[in-house]
Formats: C-alpha cells, sequence, structure tokens
C-alpha cells in the first residue's frame, strides 16, 4: 500500500487494565478518507481502542504510526511501555482531533474560546486567523450565534456540534470520536449525526465509535465489530452487514434491531 | 456612654485602620503568590514533593494563629545565631513578625483551597486538554488554574475576611491596629464599650466592602455557571 494514503495504522495492539486484557492485538489501517465505524458491545474494548490511539491510555504493547511517524515507546524500569518522548506524544495528538462522549467542553470558556484555544496556543495560529477560522468551522456546525454562550447554556446537541468545531478547528489529518451521541436525548442525536455525515461526505479520515447502526451502514466506508478485545468482522458495511462472517456480530445486529 | 472621646481620638482609629489593611493586604497578597505553586505540586502523586507541603499545611492549620505569632516573635529571640545574623533586624520587629506569621497561616489555607479547587477540575475537561496536544505546563496555565480559581472564589472570599478578623491578633504583640487602636483608648479613659463598638463598627465596614467586591467579582467571574 502507498504509505502516502496510509493516515493511520494501528498494528498488534495490547491493553490491559489489571487482571482485564481489554485488547488482546489489535491491527487496522486507516487510509485517507476512510470512515470507520467500529461496533461492539460494551466492555468490548472499542472505547479503549480509540483512546490508546491517541494515548490518553498507554497501550502495553503494539505500535500506532500517524502520517508515517511511528511514535516511538520504551519500557521503563517496572516494565510499563510509555513514550519516549512527551513531545512527539503532544505534536501527533494535535494531528488526532478527538470528540468526547460527554462533549467536554472547557467550561469556563465561551464557545468561541473553547474553538480557538487549541489553534492559539498550541498550534500557535495568530489570534485573528483562528478567529476566523473558528467562525467558519462553528457555522458549518450550524451554531454561529452562540459564539460568547458559555458551554452551560447549550443544549446536549449544541454543545457536542461546539466540540466538533473545536476538532475542526485544528484542521486534523484524522478524527476520532468517541461515541458521540451516547450522552444526547434522543432528539437531539440526528442534529449530532447530521453533522458528522457531512464531514464523512467531505472525505474526512474519521474513525468512530458508535452505537448508531444506520450511520455505520450509511456513512461508513469500513466497519469493524469488536469482542472481547479482539476484531471479530472487519469489512464494507454493505458486506459486513449484509453477509455477517461472525455469529456474534450476527447476536449483535439482531439485537440492535 | 460618652463617644466624644472617641471623635476626639478617631485619628487613632484610622493610624489602626491603615495598619490593619497593609497587614492583611500584604499577607493575602504574598500568602497566595506562594499557595499557587504550592498547591500545584501538592497534587504531586511524588510523595518527596508533595509531603513536604503537606506537613507545613497540616502544622499551620493545626495551630492557633496565635501561637504561631508568639513562637515568631518571642520564640525567634530564643536563638542566639538567629539574634546575631541579619535576621534579628526583621524578627525584632513586631510589624514584620505579625506579617510573616500571617503571610505562613494564610498561605497554607490557600493552599488547601486551591488544591481541592485543583482536584475537582472536571476529568472530561483535562483529556481534552490533553487531547488537545496541550503540555502540563498550558494545561494548567489554560484549563486547570483558571477553572480551578472560578471554582475557589467563593471558598477564598471567606479566607479573606477570616484573615480581616485575625489579624486582630496582632495588636497583642504591641500593633497598632484597630484592635491596637480601641485598646490604647480603653486603657486611657477606661471605657471599653465604646472604644471596642467602634473597632467593631471599623472591621464591619470593611467586611462589607469586602463583601460587596467578592459579589461583583463572582458575578463577573463565574458567568459561565449561569444558565440565562
Amino acid at each position: 500500500m502507498d504509505k502516502h494514503q496510509t493516515a493511520l495504522s494501528v498494528e498488534d495492539l495490547h491493553k490491559r487494565f489489571g487482571n482485564v486484557e481489554v485488547l488482546k492485538g489489535i491491527s487496522l489501517t486507516a487510509s485517507k478518507g476512510d470512515v470507520i465505524s467500529i461496533l461492539g458491545s460494551s466492555g468490548s474494548g472499542k472505547s479503549t481502542l480509540l483512546r490508546c490511539i491517541n494515548f490518553l491510555e498507554m497501550p502495553d504493547r503494539g505500535k500506532i504510526i500517524v502520517g508515517g511517524e511511528e511514535i516511538l515507546m520504551e519500557t521503563n524500569k517496572k516494565g510499563v511501555n510509555r513514550p519516549k518522548d512527551i513531545k512527539q506524544i503532544e505534536r501527533i495528538r494535535t494531528k488526532l482531533a478527538m470528540v468526547f462522549q460527554q462533549f467536554n467542553l472547557w467550561s469556563h470558556m465561551t464557545i468561541l474560546e473553547n474553538v480557538i484555544e487549541a489553534p492559539v496556543h498550541v498550534l500557535k495560529i495568530p489570534k485573528a486567523k483562528a478567529l476566523e477560522r473558528a467562525k467558519y468551522y462553528l457555522d458549518k456546525v450550524g451554531i454561529g450565534e452562540k459564539l460568547s454562550a458559555y458551554p452551560a447554556q447549550l443544549s446536549g446537541g449544541q454543545q457536542q456540534r461546539a466540540a466538533i468545531a473545536r476538532a475542526l478547528a485544528v484542521e486534523p489529518d484524522v478524527m476520532l470520536f468517541d461515541e458521540p451521541t451516547s450522552a444526547l436525548d434522543p432528539e437531539l442525536v440526528g442534529e449530532v449525526l447530521q453533522v458528522i455525515r457531512n464531514l464523512a461526505r467531505e472525505g474526512r479520515t474519521m474513525i468512530v465509535v458508535t452505537h448508531e447502526m444506520g450511520f455505520a451502514k450509511d456513512v461508513s466506508t469500513r466497519v469493524i465489530f469488536l469482542h472481547n478485545g479482539l476484531i471479530e468482522e472487519d469489512g464494507a458495511p454493505a458486506m459486513v452487514f449484509g453477509n455477517p462472517k461472525s455469529d456474534r456480530f450476527r447476536e449483535f445486529i439482531a439485537v440492535a434491531e | 456612654m460618652d463617644f466624644s472621646i472617641i471623635s476626639d481620638n478617631i485619628g487613632i482609629y484610622f493610624i489602626g485602620l491603615k495598619n490593619t489593611l497593609i497587614l492583611v493586604s500584604s499577607s493575602l497578597f504574598i500568602g497566595l503568590i506562594f499557595a499557587v505553586p504550592l498547591a500545584v505540586l501538592r497534587t504531586s502523586k511524588n510523595i518527596i514533593i508533595s509531603g513536604p507541603i503537606r506537613a507545613y499545611v497540616y502544622f499551620f492549620r493545626g495551630t492557633p494563629l496565635l501561637v504561631q505569632m508568639f513562637l515568631i516573635y518571642y520564640g525567634m529571640g530564643q536563638f542566639e545565631s538567629v539574634k546575631t545574623s541579619f535576621l534579628w533586624t526583621f524578627f525584632k520587629e513586631p510589624y514584620f513578625c505579625a506579617l510573616f506569621a500571617f503571610m505562613l497561616n494564610t498561605c497554607a489555607y490557600t493552599v488547601e483551597i486551591i488544591r481541592g479547587a485543583i482536584e475537582n477540575t472536571p476529568h472530561g475537561e483535562v483529556e481534552a486538554a490533553k487531547a488537545a496536544g496541550m503540555s502540563l505546563y498550558l494545561r494548567f496555565t489554560r484549563i486547570i488554574l483558571p477553572s480551578s480559581f472560578r471554582r475557589a472564589l467563593p471558598t477564598y472570599g471567606n479566607e479573606i475576611i477570616f484573615m480581616l478578623h485575625a489579624s486582630s491578633l496582632a495588636s497583642v504583640i504591641t500593633i497598632i491596629d484597630i484592635t491596637g487602636a480601641a485598646r490604647i483608648i480603653n486603657s486611657r479613659y477606661y471605657s471599653p464599650y465604646e472604644a471596642y463598638l467602634t473597632a467593631g463598627a471599623f472591621y464591619l465596614t470593611i467586611t462589607f466592602i469586602l463583601v460587596w467586591l467578592l459579589k461583583k467579582l463572582e458575578y463577573r467571574w463565574l458567568a459561565h455557571l449561569r444558565r440565562e
């Protein structure tokens, strides 16, 4: 495969919490423009996988390569795997914007301040340019008129859209979504999914951990089903949903529908 | 009751007011300056870093301010090494000793107030800061501390008022603060009621102004908690 087209690859990722091995060797490659939906029941390790990709959890073993750059790890005296250079992690993280289940907007800042924060202070983009960019993305997610509101003054759907604008503002290579609609009231799920759908159509590279089967089926270019820390199913949505190889995935779809 | 003795001697109360305000504001200011980095270090998981700060806070919150002031004002003179060194130019002054004791005391309380606020920073907001590629320094200066200061403000307001009232202890070591002024008037005319009631009125007025200022500050700083 052409290295240039690979946005992200994960090789043989392992992670355990105490005695529980949550990820038992996961490998996946995302090409530019891929929209990968990761499905799985709770405890399958799907959120942990996403959190390992940007090192919010430290993987115990395995490689992560972002835009052709491998993240260097070392084993310390206690035998714990950890990054060799935290500066590399910080730099890589700016290429992997994350959208969280609980939005996690910075509550003491207005929506506009939230969106310009990383561009101005991490990427050191001039403030005028960051403001212009922030307004563009806030308009894009449909909350351009809420610039000076604080997160607590917005609905969950609006907060999540603001969080998506915050992620877009760093113009990342890959966007990571960690169950972006799971904390929302049912009537607010649609507006957030619509925004994510539009981003997928623009050809952005995205990895979406989700429970939304409709989204996985219609929007993603690829579906991955995790079970007990391993990939059980992996392929184009039509193929995976049309002709599932694994019994567990068949059960999973049956329960979901 | 004869309040004419107060109006005849109001000048001494204003000297006292000036001393109280200087003592309280400078000890609060210096205490706060030191408390912020200490509170950050206090949250360290490394016991070598957090341990000494913990011990300091424990001592100064665990003993009365008056005892601390006596230890510094009377206690220091007991050591020849202190008396013969340059330190004595400071520790022989009651004003310095009071300021030093107040500063150490308020700093200890403030460390705890800020530490509590830091530890209550929503975990998700810190993760979002990490995920955005912020360094530890940026996470503290841009996210954790600004959000903690806001949370700490109401509690810190209490600390300010507590410190104002506790500063009356300075009068015990010959300082003419507001209470010191009242002691002088009382001993001169033997009219404790007039003397201390006037002192009380001064404290009440300062407290009133402080509460008003704090309310204004909270309105501005805690805007993000209001839903409108």
